[in-house]
């Protein structure tokens, strides 16, 4: 949490730093729900086909593997990009 | 950071502000999630738009709108195990 640091002037000035920690908590929180409304807009094209009285267990199977392959093709690119980077010297 | 928040706001400013954001915040979430849920049921439901919205459709409409949270749910609760899958690995 260094980024509250970079605020730590405003401590000494009214107590501000209430106001810091609780505008951080709530951006975490806004950024976790704005990635939940995207990953469910995605996985919900690949896995639901005609909306039920239920989610079936293998649409719900689906949902949450979209979510974490998602995840993982997203680390395995950042990974692969930065050791293209590495190798390249840092020019691209 | 002072000059866009006034110094010396009371406790019940600070509270009310907090407050504000929160509210905020909540609204434009819910504004997304109906957003996205007409547009992913009108393409599920209405195949082709007729006079008006049939009974058919409109047990449709219902019927993705449920799943749709439940399935908002389900991704939210993955996405949080996953977080913390990844945050245990650090």
């Amino acid at each position: 949490m260094n980024f509250s640091d970079s605020f730590d002037s405003g401590s000494s000035k009214g107590g501000d730093k209430d106001l810091q920690d609780f505008l951080m908590v709530e951006k975490q929180k806004a950024q976790f729900n704005a990635q939940i409304h995207e990953f469910n807009e995605f996985c919900w094209d690949k896995c639901v086909e005609k909306p039920g009285n239920k989610l079936d267990s293998k649409t719900e199977t689906c949902l949450s593997n979209c979510v974490d392959r998602f995840i993982d093709v997203s680390l395995l690119i950042t990974n692969r990009f930065a050791q293209l980077l590495q190798k390249s010297g840092g020019g691209i | 950071m002072e000059d866009a928040l006034p110094t010396g706001l009371s406790g019940a400013q600070k509270d009310e502000l907090m407050d504000q954001v929160k509210q905020q915040i909540a609204v434009a979430n819910v504004q997304e999630l109906l957003t996205k849920m007409t547009e992913k049921c009108f393409k599920k439901c209405i195949n082709k738009p007729g006079t008006s919205l049939d009974s058919s459709e409109q047990k449709c409409i219902a019927m993705c709108m449920d799943r749709y949270m439940d399935s908002w749910n389900l991704v939210s609760e993955t996405y949080r195990l996953r977080i913390q899958k990844e945050r245990n690995k650090m």
